[in-house]
């Protein structure tokens, strides 16, 4: 027989051991979030759907015109997503709340980039275009770009879009959490400042949040019990605090842990200091040049055993 | 290494090769749209839908389908099986060219082909799909200096340059012949590397969508995806050999390989057996199987995957005959490899939904296009490849000189 079972076992055998003895144990996963970011509170029972924010973030970002006018609040009859021109969207939900007129109440629901504390988009871009600043945004450096897309197929949120028309110098398009502004400038982003009823609330993360909780408390009849981007994928820098479940606007439930955790342990574990395929290597040199001087021997050119 | 292998004597432009080429015709046209109207102008790709076609075969199968080029190597050079050496080098030129157009999709994907060196520069270390990048890029080196071996062989004392360029005669002789001074002394490094490497990136492969658990269908999702991928690379090693093989022989009316394939195959009801049942077992472990009777696409791929592309086959290699007849298993090894390619292409499309966007997918005319198009430049260079260069096995009849 050529190669019979037992000389699979044998290496199978010693490879576990190679791979046993020199497994160190996996540090446990560690998240990068900057400790104390900045970050926004959406409250969506204050949002009154006049799409300033939109229009605000279209200018300080300088992105194209749009199709039809900021005032026209007809685009609302149909759902959005934040787009290669647009960075931040609102669209408009009704349930089945019923105002003292017999009216339907809406809600309006602005979306954006979370700008997570544990960036799936981040961990995964190969060229690390994609980082966690400081201040908490997560910003996107074109220089380093080869717009393979990764990022987009990591975010939870279905956030980064792409200028899948420019042939030669496409981008990833998503909010920049007004990074210049907010960190040189020392101006609020650009939706936030304008916001006609203070439904975006921008400060550090840890003082919105208790600021929400605040509110949750003060009015329960008011808030559901959740302040969505707490702890989902482990937290992001923008909240939201809504009258309506979560579910019936749209969002997604998601689970409190880091998306990249996963992945980065695995990798993590089995190439930290290339320690799995130096071993590999080296048992592999080991087999080969035991079964070097074999080679000469006839034996080796014979079939490999019964059919 | 002394086999008997030799450029194969056969008229080039037959009407199967006419086809290729119209076919690498319409895809070049596809490629040249995309360069000037982007890659929405011939692709159905969206925000929710960012990868497609393209990286599902172009890429991801390419990869897996490679296979056999480190498992042939590992079988011949590592354990020393010399028996099967008449495999190794038409599964290396497979392995070799699959890897030329893996980069080659990859340029025409990624929407800033010409920062494609980028990650060599910037590295994210936490990126999975920068380890990949990373030994495919190495992997793809230690295949072309695999494979100038071949080429030396073949031209070494011979080279005879035409016209003016006839002055390099003598520069170009002699690199080949330090070449031929250097590469046996050194070659074990690169075949041991070359496995290392494809080990690394096989598995890598899968753990690219562990960053995505809500938008990948529980039925593949799972942490042991990187063991999947990596089992099922290696076990679709040899039944690649024998497709390729058995295409190749078949259209160029040469022996058939029998004696060495069917052996080869022996090893592949051990490795296919063993990710079956890694696959049935994580699916018991994480209670999926509730899923299996949905009846929605995804499901039924899912089925299709498992039944048609591992265990039909298995089981048709459990018995002899089937080894041993050329028709048998030449299909048992066609669904194994079709079933490894519906896998690649169901974790990285039919099993990828995204959530909030519920986004259909189709992919175009134009995507299509384009993979058919690298498929048939990848056999078109494979034939003008082994009509020049000693790659497949000489006829039997024929004495070595
Ligand atoms: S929402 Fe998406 S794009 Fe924004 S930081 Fe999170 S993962 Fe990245
Ligand atoms: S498309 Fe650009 S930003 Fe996104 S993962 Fe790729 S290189 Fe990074
Ligand atoms: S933070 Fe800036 S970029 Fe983001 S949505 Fe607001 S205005 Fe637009």
């Amino acid at each position: 027989m050529g190669i019979n079972r037992r000389d699979f076992f044998k290496i199978l055998t010693a490879a576990g051991t190679a791979a046993a003895g020199s497994a160190r144990p996996a540090r446990a996963w560690q998240s990068r979030a900057p400790s104390d970011p900045v970050g926004c509170l959406v409250d969506l029972t204050r949002c009154i759907g006049c799409r300033k924010c939109e229009e605000a973030c279209n200018r300080v970002n300088g992105l194209p015109a749009p199709d039809r006018r900021f005032e026209d609040l007809t685009v609302l009859d149909r759902n959005r997503r934040p787009d290669e021109r647009t960075y931040t969207v609102v669209n408009r939900y009704t349930s089945e709340m019923i105002d003292e007129r017999d009216q339907l109440i809406p809600t309006f629901v602005k979306l954006q980039c979370m700008h997570c504390q544990d960036p799936a988009c981040a961990s995964a871009c190969i060229v690390g275009a994609l980082s966690k600043k400081e201040n908490g945004a997560v910003h996107y450096d074109v220089s380093k770009c080869i717009g393979c897309r990764y990022c987009m197929v990591a975010c939870p949120f279905e956030i980064p879009a792409y200028e899948y028309h420019d042939p030669i110098t496409p981008r990833v398009m998503k909010c920049t959490f007004c990074y210049e502004r907010v960190q040189t400038e020392n101006k609020l982003p650009g939706c936030a400042e304008i916001c006609p009823v203070e439904a975006i609330t921008f400060g550090r993360r840890s003082d919105i949040l208790a600021e929400a909780k605040r509110r949750i408390k003060n009015n329960p009849g008011r808030y559901i019990d959740h302040v969505y981007g707490e702890k989902e994928v482990g937290g992001t820098s923008w909240m939201y605090l809504s009258g309506v479940p979560f579910e019936k606007l749209g969002f997604n439930s998601l689970p409190e842990t880091p998306m990249p955790r996963l992945a980065e342990t695995i990798q993590h574990s089995l190439f930290s200091y290339l320690w799995s395929p130096i071993v590999l290597f080296g048992m592999l040199g080991g087999v080969m040049w035991a079964s070097k001087d074999k080679g000469d021997r006839a034996d080796n050119h014979k079939d490999g055993g019964d059919r | 290494m002394s086999h008997q292998a030799a450029p194969v004597k056969a008229k080039f432009w037959t009407p199967g090769v006419v086809v290729l080429a119209v076919l690498m015709a319409a895809g070049g046209g596809a490629i040249i749209a995309r360069f000037i109207g982007g890659i929405g102008y011939v692709s159905n790709l969206t925000t929710a839908r960012p990868w497609g076609l393209w990286i599902g075969v172009d890429v991801a199968s390419g990869v897996a389908l490679a296979a056999g080029g480190f498992t042939t190597a590992f079988l011949a050079h590592i354990i020393g099986r010399h028996y099967y050496e008449a495999v190794v080098r038409p599964a290396l030129l497979t392995a070799m060219l699959g890897y030329t157009f893996v980069v080659l999709g990859l340029l025409v994907d990624i929407g800033r082909s010409w920062a494609i060196w980028k990650p060599m520069l910037y590295w994210n270390p936490t990126s999975v799909l920068f380890e990949v990048a990373m030994c495919v890029m190495f992997y793809l080196n230690v295949l072309y200096l695999e494979f100038l071996p071949i080429v030396v062989e073949r031209f070494k004392g011979r080279v005879n340059l035409p016209g003016p360029l006839a002055a390099l005669n003598a520069p170009v002789d002699g690199l080949l012949r330090l070449a031929d001074a250097v590469l046996p002394k050194i070659m074990w490094v690169f075949i041991i590397l070359g496995v290392v490497l494809s080990c690394m990136h096989q598995s890598s492969l899968g753990s690219l969508m562990l960053i995505a658990p809500t938008k990948l269908h529980p039925l593949w999702y799972t942490p042991i995806l990187p063991l999947l991928f990596l089992t099922s690379a290696i076990a679709v090693g040899y039944p690649m050999v024998v497709f390729e093989t058995t295409l190749a022989t078949t259209s160029l009316k040469l022996d058939s390989e029998m004696k060495v394939l069917t052996p080869l195959t022996r090893i592949t009801i051990f490795l296919l057996g063993l990710y079956l049942a890694l696959k049935v077992g994580d699916m018991v472990v994480r209670g999926t199987y509730v899923y299996l009777l949905d009846g929605t696409a995804q499901t039924n791929a899912f089925l299709v995957e498992l039944i048609f592309g591992v265990i039909v086959p298995w089981l048709m290699l459990l018995s002899p005959a089937v080894r041993r007849s050329r028709r048998g298993l030449f299909i048992a090894c066609t669904l194994i490899v079709v079933g490894v390619l519906v896998n690649r292409l169901n974790v990285f499309v039919v099993g990828y939904r995204p959530p909030i966007s519920e986004a259909n997918y189709f992919p175009s005319i134009g995507e299509i296009l384009v993979t058919v198009g690298l498929i048939a430049t990848l056999m078109f260079i494979y034939r003008f490849i082994i009509t020049h260069l000693p790659v497949l096995a000489r006829p039997e009849q024929e004495v070595r000189p």
